[in-house]
């Protein structure tokens, strides 16, 4: 068909091609000769490997709760607002930061970090941060990293979850009012319950985008001279077996073991959500 | 990476007809009347706070990313965080970002904007019509191409960007401005959401009547079809074009040459200019003002796109809405 052929030759060139050459690179040596698992293997114990993991793990953990949680609850609230222009204007200021998106956030927030210039530094006082160096200690990065996500990515799902809410028939809402059910009751029983397939949407996409962290860590490892955010996430990984230390077989295998995941839970959910029937 | 699960977030309540903003505030009137007890005035108050609270934390870092554009570095350290410097600091500013490199941030955006539109021009061009085939037309291998669409689509691009550059590698355009355009051409997204717009708002039985009065198929899609899908152009359009905007691993990788760069990856290199992140630079030092001057000409281009785009968003997606 004449229509898709343009879209067929892209996707072949840049989707199934590129994983069929992770897939190859991943399981051979540099000579081509095919060598199993050996490069899985190798890269799981090179000493960065498993911190990585870990690094990406942790992140996520903290970003998909606070995505559903906040999420859920800003779009809950503004739902309830009986001003309809205050809420759009509200949905429009939390989706500024969205044209922030990449390395813009980033720079943003290592100002907004840094006590000598931050605006908010007597709030990092209060904490105990009173240099850039205590804010981006190891241990604060994933919650870091989490705050510049969610400062970027939440407004758009925000807008996307009261449409959901939106789209809750209004005799549902009315029969849950006549019952007597408060704010909180129907929004435990009746709306989040609705909002399901729309929460899950949301963290399958978060997931994928968020098990990618790359920027991030490799902005803050420029503005720190390399003590914070270098090898931190796997991704970061992948460009130093591949570009650092010429090993492209072990990045290959990295990307191999992210993307088996990520398409693993994108297929689950194309599957079992009932989320794309619209045949 | 945030982009591309905002980019699906705004135009996913599309696909499932959302009713407009009127027909809420409507159906809420009668409930205002009613009398007001103090409890209710109270929880009033609470999602005020809350919701202030939160515009607090989205808006404050970028109106004091705007202010820090118009001081000195002395004045960003010393003076109120959100107090205006003067429009000769600003001046000053602008002209020590120009000149770094010999004016090299005026030609990252340049490559920015080249890459960006180009790439928009192919994405459309591809885009638009394989999703109308995948609506509206039967053809072999249709249900796998949606599958397959589909799962590309929730899939992390990042992970790809290392067997994209041994690929790109070997067809030699590394270093080429077809090594990142190509790549985002190819745009999964675009195709969901053409195909969602045609299910969902085209009736098929418009392209049959004018298929039964003799239009060749491709008549069909430029004078029928075409004419139609204004909203989804757009949308598509304003998506890709935030995405490949933004994009940074795919152009760090593949053009490392700072008269290649497109703005993101420049902002970056003038990051590690800055004395106060990086001591050891010498004279050619970028101050933090500059670099926040930087950082707003590179996401102004998006900024004004999201300004124009909130009303086309908004008919996007209402026009979904009408054919329930």
């Amino acid at each position: 068909m004449a229509f898709v052929a343009a879209y067929v030759v892209l996707l072949v060139a840049f989707g199934v091609l590129p994983t069929a050459y992770a897939v190859y690179f991943a399981f051979t040596d540099a000579g081509g000769k095919v060598t199993g698992f050996a490069n899985f293997v190798s890269t799981a114990h090179d000493f960065r490997f498993l911190d990585a993991v870990s690094h990406v793990a942790v992140y996520l953990l903290f970003w998909l709760l606070s995505l559903v949680v906040f999420v859920v609850a800003l779009a809950l609230l503004l739902h309830r607002l009986a001003s309809g222009s205050a809420s759009k204007a509200l949905r429009f200021l939390y989706y500024i930061p969205g044209a922030l998106a990449g390395a813009a956030s980033v720079l943003v927030w290592l100002f907004m970090l840094d006590p000598t210039v931050s605006p908010v530094r007597s709030l990092l006082g209060v904490l105990g941060f009173h240099t850039f160096g205590e804010v981006i200690a190891p241990g604060n990065l994933p919650l870091l990293f989490t705050i510049i996500a969610f400062w970027t990515g939440a407004g758009g799902w925000i807008v996307v979850m009261y449409g959901a809410l939106n789209n809750i028939p209004t005799d549902v809402m009315e029969a849950a009012r006549i019952d007597g059910a408060g704010a909180w009751q129907t929004a435990w029983h009746v709306q989040i319950p609705m909002l399901r397939k729309w929460i899950v949407y949301m963290v399958i996409l978060a997931f994928a985008g968020g098990a990618q962290l790359f920027v991030e860590p490799q902005l803050l490892s420029l503005a720190s001279v390399g003590v914070a955010g270098r090898d931190y996430s796997l991704n970061q990984l992948t460009y130093d077996f591949a570009f650092q230390m010429n090993n492209i077989n072990g990045a290959a295998a990295v990307s191999v073991e992210l993307l088996v995941v990520s398409v693993s839970a994108a297929a689950v959910f194309v599957a079992r959500s009932g989320f794309f029937d619209a045949e | 990476m945030p982009n591309k699960s905002f980019a699906v977030s705004v135009a996913a309540p599309h696909a499932e007809g959302e009713p407009s903003v009127m027909s809420r505030t409507h159906h809420r009137a009668p409930e205002r009347r009613r009398p007001r007890p103090l409890r209710r005035v109270a929880a009033q108050l609470q999602t005020g706070t809350v919701l202030a609270v939160f515009v607090v934390f989205f808006v404050l870092p970028v109106l004091w990313l705007v202010l820090a554009a118009t001081k000195t570095d002395q004045q960003l350290v010393h003076d109120n965080p959100l107090s205006f410097g003067s429009f000769h600091a600003l001046k000053a500013n602008w002209d020590a970002l120009t000149s770094f490199q010999d004016d090299a941030v005026m030609q990252w955006l340049g490559n920015s904007a080249l890459y960006a539109v180009i790439s928009l021009v192919i994405t459309l061009g591809v885009a638009i019509p394989a999703g109308y085939a995948l609506a509206m037309t039967e053809f072999r291998g249709r249900h796998t191409l949606l599958v397959a669409t589909l799962v590309v689509m929730l899939m992390p691009n990042a992970t790809l960007v290392v067997p994209l550059f041994l690929e790109i590698n070997a067809v030699h355009l590394i270093g080429t401005m077809w090594s990142i355009i190509l790549p985002y051409s190819f745009y999964p997204f675009g195709v969901y959401l053409t195909y969602i717009y045609f299910t969902t708002a085209v009736p098929k039985d418009l392209l049959a009547a004018a298929r039964m009065d003799g239009c060749s198929e491709f008549r069909v899609f430029w004078h029928i079809a075409l004419p139609l899908a204004t909203p989804v152009i757009a949308l598509v359009g304003f998506f890709s074009f935030v995405a490949n905007w933004t994009n940074y691993f795919l152009p760090y990788v593949m053009l490392p040459e700072s008269s290649q760069m497109p703005i993101q990856v420049g902002v970056g290199t003038l990051l590690s200019n800055v004395p106060s992140f990086n001591p050891t630079v010498g004279d050619l030092a970028i101050q933090r003002p500059q670099l926040a001057l930087a950082t707003l000409v590179a996401i102004t281009p998006v900024l004004i796109v999201f300004l124009f785009a909130q009303r086309f968003l908004v008919s996007g997606m209402l026009a979904g809405a009408t054919k329930e």
